[in-house]
């Protein structure tokens, strides 16, 4: 698809979507540039699956807006997703189809289909073609999935939960895909996920998602650099942890407490000040840490 | 080349590769002239983002570690550098730091600290020739 250079693959603004009584996403914005791999982590239920429906436009956007190249998705599907390759987190495939079968039939769907390039993902994946569907253990459905997702080369790859209830070594083989994909032709890769392991690792743009909200979203770097782990010795123990204002976190017991803040820093010291405690430790916490105090601090 | 990357570790992992190739070069385990993976099948290989590999040996070569030309491919730089001394004494600096806060922690002296170093080096001595022998 022909689109500016500097346009975002992926650009969410305002959406707000109601199912019944919870609010499955609630204001999300998030931009996803082009050749990054977009890591969004969040804990089941946070809204992450709400939120790839609406990108891929199987869901239409009530409030706000969502644009993938720069598209509708919902009024463009065709160009939409004849640019995107998506791999859901069911998997869900015609059962009685021969692994060759399913993929000839979703190769009538795209002209870019890259046959040789598919043929080379089953070699490495080791499938048997004659294999049929339902014959196929959970990591084989999850790499069929992956081929039908990738052979026709698409400027954006959408993951959800992409190894979910799978065995290391299965993976290992997506993840190596993600970065095949991104090394290859600059494209750009979009996965939910909540192993934070995996999201660090290959991800440059994070997002982090609760109770339908965006938390923080921003480069990898960026998100550590914003957020601080602070230990605080007081001059008497504790009996239950203290109310900080400014403080996403806080854990410890009897005179040490650890707390997890990020521009508030500020606010934190003033307290420890206020308090006649000092700082015994301060340092940048890990993406693990941000997660759950970020996440814990929403939902409490 | 022997590199493992832990995310849970809080040093970022472009760092990890930093670190860990300058060490393979102190160590001798990378010499002069040595070629490096390319760019994506090393981000293949530790299943990470490419861009963190490309800055990890943006680092290097700015440090004098990495050469890369068009078409040459990315080599070690020759060993008449500076670095590898340089090197050495940053990891050893790094260590000795750390021991010498924990000695004070537990209020042993300088010079007691020097002593066990002294007697852990004879210790570790005639371990080795038992085991040649």
């Amino acid at each position: 698809m022909n689109s500016p250079v500097n346009e975002p693959a992926i650009q969410v603004e305002g959406v707000t979507r109601q199912f019944f009584r919870k609010r499955a996403l609630d204001d999300v914005s998030m931009t996803v540039p082009k050749g990054c791999v977009f890591g969004l982590l969040g804990e089941n239920g946070a809204g992450k699956t709400t939120l790839i429906r609406h990108i891929l436009g199987a869901f239409k956007a009530k409030t706000g807006q969502v644009r993938v190249l720069g598209q509708n998705p919902v009024t463009n599907p065709v160009d939409v997703l004849g640019n995107v390759g998506y791999l859901s987190e069911e998997r869900e495939m015609p059962t009685w189809m021969r692994i060759a079968e399913l993929l000839r039939f979703t190769e009538a769907f795209y002209p870019n289909w890259d046959r040789a390039y598919a043929a080379e993902l089953m070699e490495s994946f080791r499938l048997d073609p004659q294999a049929k569907v339902r014959t196929l253990s959970r990591g084989e459905r999850a790499k069929t999935g992956l081929i039908l997702a990738l052979a026709h080369r698409p400027d954006i790859l959408v993951l959800d939960e992409p190894s979910s209830g799978l065995d290391v070594i299965v993976r290992q083989d997506i993840l190596a895909a993600i970065v095949r994909t991104v090394a290859d032709e600059g494209r750009t890769v979009f996965f939910s996920s909540h192993l934070i392991d995996e999201v660090e690792r290959v991800s440059d743009h994070i997002a982090i998602m609760a109770n339908g909200r965006v938390l923080v979203s921003d480069t990898l770097d960026q998100i550590k650099e914003d957020h601080s782990r602070l230990t605080i010795q007081y001059k008497k123990p504790l009996p239950e942890a203290p109310s900080i204002e400014g403080a996403f976190s806080c854990q410890g017991q009897g005179r040490e407490w650890t707390v997890i803040c990020n521009g508030q820093r500020q606010k934190v010291l003033a307290h420890v000040l206020e308090s006649q405690a000092e700082v015994v430790d301060e340092s940048q916490p890990s993406l693990e840490e941000i997660f759950v105090a970020r996440a814990k601090a929403e939902t409490r | 080349m022997d590199i493992r990357i832990s995310p849970k570790e809080n040093i970022p992992i472009y760092l990890q590769i930093v670190n860990q190739i300058k060490y393979l070069v102190a160590a001798g385990r990378l010499a002069p002239d040595d070629e490096l993976p390319p760019i994506r099948k090393l981000a293949e290989q530790l299943l990470i983002n490419p861009n963190t590999v490309a800055r990890a040996y943006r680092e290097l070569e700015r440090d004098g570690v990495l050469n890369s030309r068009q078409g040459a491919g990315t080599r070690i730089a020759a060993a008449n550098s500076p670095f590898s001394e340089d090197e050495k004494t940053r990891i050893l600096t790094e260590r000795a730091d750390a021991l010498l806060v924990e000695a004070d922690q537990l209020d042993v002296s300088v010079q007691d600290l020097i002593k066990l170093i002294e007697d852990r080096d004879e210790v570790m001595n005639a371990q080795m020739k038992e085991k040649k022998i």
